[in-house]
């Protein structure tokens, strides 16, 4: 492989977070790294989005819920104390093999938990086996009905976590501990930390891009494209559609779910906006003006309208901001920002033409 | 034994019965063509072969194997293959890129490995690459190898989807009037690449309507009328036939 032209925009992207990071330390301006980070696992969301709508052409308006998943599974599974349910077998053989973790609440009371990891990948099961269950049944619809049903997907989420009192209702949960990744990373909210977790969270948006990278300029990419393109002709072509349209969806409720457990334990908490059926949207436009099957591109206007948002620019019409870029780009640049016949001309000059 | 074994099939769409009764069968090697006036029932029949839609009464053998309850996706996997009679291009993608697709029931990398991007998984994709522009020179078009799919012109449209068509390396190829659309000098070209690919050792079935094209290039062929079998020969022979004439080339020689 070596450098091949390919590997340019991920060395530029590398590139570009250490100077972000160097810019803000040398300017003492360290407190927009909180947003930057949020920003980053809200662009792991889209980046797996993007693979499923851009790629596979399959629209989901139920992503959030799947970031929920994520998020509400870690946190409850953290968060709730299973102290009085210490004689109990299964929760005996639990702590036995090291899944609990004994601790202590503000008020001196014995908690007992499961550990962050052992939530992280409980939280990503489940939402596997969710999606798996939603996406077999659903991804047989085309178009508009697709649309609905995910759409529906997600309201129920959001309506469950509203409504459940294990996840906490109207309030979410909060109190989530600090998810310790490795010795010396830990992901938290914590003002010591703000650094490492700005290059955790960057350096999970680099694995998410290079992996889906590699997805869509191989056999599977181009057989998802190929889907896109014509289902008849994939299907003449050997190509088991509605496999790949599934494992997609599978594929990216994980980059989904992935994001929720992160940005839970960095914020502590979740609430039930994060499963919003506006969340969804936000994704579905952000991948919209991005160019729909542009991992870059989507990536990019995620980076700055996530950005922009987080530091609160739209004011009360955040959410108006982004049902109207969505009727904008569906109006003049359907093909998304960077393919504006202007910009094309640049892009195809200067830039990756299709990845 | 024949490659592709037709015995009875039948197929109605509420009471019209699209395809009824029809038998015949492919051997290894030739080239075989099925006309008839429009509404025939000639899509239906590839539909019916390609799995594209179920049958109602009948079997069909490929290989010796019964498709007729398979899945498209899994019928071309035996390896069978088709072009589209309006052309089924994937837009976004290259000429390569769009045989390279072809490819894809002759290589297995699945998410995992492509995600990683494996060894084993590099080398394949190298191989499909070698493999898809062999395929472009063999239908004369490899200038276009680069060139989205979609803005290159009508014939070299056919061509791409012939290539990608051989680039499973099917044993049957079915050709849904792949003349259409094509002016003369373009058929002509068309002609010599179909016997091209004959020669290759592919066993090829087509609709077709342009009567030249099929008279020229056939070794036998299967007319169609009212979902029927009215005749089956060779050229030679369908021309001389008084039914077939009355039905068919006399009244609608240009259909």
């Amino acid at each position: 492989m070596g450098i091949s032209k390919r590997n340019i925009p991920v060395l530029l992207l590398i590139a570009l977070v250490v100077i972000v990071q160097l810019i803000t330390a040398g300017t003492d301006t360290s407190f927009y790294l909180t947003q930057l980070t949020m920003t980053a696992y809200y662009s792991l969301v889209i980046i797996g989005l993007c693979l499923l709508m851009g790629y596979a052409g399959q629209l989901s308006l139920g992503h959030a819920g799947f970031f929920a998943i994520g998020g509400y599974v870690s946190a409850a599974l953290t968060t709730h104390n299973l102290i009085g349910l210490r004689h109990n077998q299964l929760i005996e053989l639990l702590n036995k093999t090291g899944l609990l973790s004994m601790g202590q609440d503000i008020y001196g009371e014995k908690i007992l938990t499961v550990i962050p990891w052992a939530a992280c990948l409980a939280a990503i099961l489940v939402t596997i086996i969710i999606a798996f269950a939603i996406g077999k049944p659903v991804l047989k619809l085309k178009g508009h009905y697709l649309a609905m049903a995910t759409l529906g997907f997600g309201i129920i989420i959001f309506r469950f976590a509203m409504a459940t009192e294990y996840f906490g209702e109207a309030d979410g949960i909060s109190g989530v501990p600090p998810f310790h990744l490795l010795p010396g990373l830990t992901v938290s909210g914590d003002f010591g930390a703000r650094i490492s977790n700005y290059y955790i969270a960057w350096g999970l948006v680099l694995l998410g891009m290079i992996l889906s990278l590699n997805l869509v300029n191989s056999r599977v990419g181009r057989a998802l494209r190929a889907i896109h393109g014509s289902e008849e002709a994939a299907a003449a072509m050997g190509i088991n559609a509605s496999r790949f349209k599934l494992y997609t969806f599978v594929i990216s409720a994980v980059f989904a779910a992935l994001a929720g457990v992160m940005l839970t334990h960095y914020n502590g908490g979740i609430g039930p906006s994060e499963a919003s059926v506006m969340k969804s949207v936000r994704y579905v436009a952000i991948i919209a003006i991005g160019g729909m099957s542009s991992l870059w591109g989507a990536l990019c206007m995620g980076v700055i309208l996530n950005f922009m948002s987080l530091r609160g620019m739209f004011g009360s019409y955040d959410g108006a901001v982004f049902g109207a870029i969505l009727v904008a780009m569906m109006l003049f640049a359907p093909d998304g920002i960077l393919r504006l016949p202007l910009l094309k001309k640049l892009w195809r000059k200067n830039g990756p033409a299709r990845n | 034994m024949a490659l592709l074994e037709i015995k009875n099939l039948s197929r109605s769409f509420g009471g019209l019965q699209a395809v009824s009764d029809i038998s015949f069968s492919l051997v290894e090697g030739m080239i075989k063509a099925v006309i008839g006036p429009n509404g025939a029932g000639k899509t239906t029949l590839f539909n019916l072969i390609c799995g594209n839609i179920p049958l109602s009464a009948g079997t069909i053998r490929f290989q010796g194997q019964h498709i007729e309850r398979l899945k498209s996706h899994q019928i071309a996997a035996l390896g069978m293959s088709r072009t589209f009679q309006n052309i089924k291009i994937f837009p976004g993608m290259t000429a390569l890129e769009n045989v390279m697709v072809g490819c894809h029931t002759r290589s297995r990398a699945g998410f995992i490995a492509a995600m990683l991007r494996l060894p084993q998984t590099f080398r394949e994709e190298r191989e499909i690459r070698r493999r898809s522009l062999e395929l472009l020179e063999l239908v004369e078009i490899p200038q276009t190898a680069d060139c989205e799919a979609a803005s290159l012109s009508f014939g070299q449209q056919r061509a791409v989807e012939l290539a990608r068509a051989l680039a499973a390396g099917p044993s049957l190829l079915l050709l849904d009037e792949p003349a259409a659309g094509l002016n003369i000098y373009e058929t002509a070209e068309l002609a010599r690449l179909i016997t091209k690919i004959k020669e290759l050792g592919v066993t090829i079935l087509l609709v077709e309507h342009d009567m030249s094209l099929v008279m020229d290039i056939s070794d036998e062929i299967v007319v169609l009328d009212f979902g029927r079998k009215l005749a089956e020969d060779i050229p030679a022979r369908i021309q001389q036939n008084r039914a077939v004439i009355q039905v068919y080339l006399g009244d609608d020689e240009d259909a």
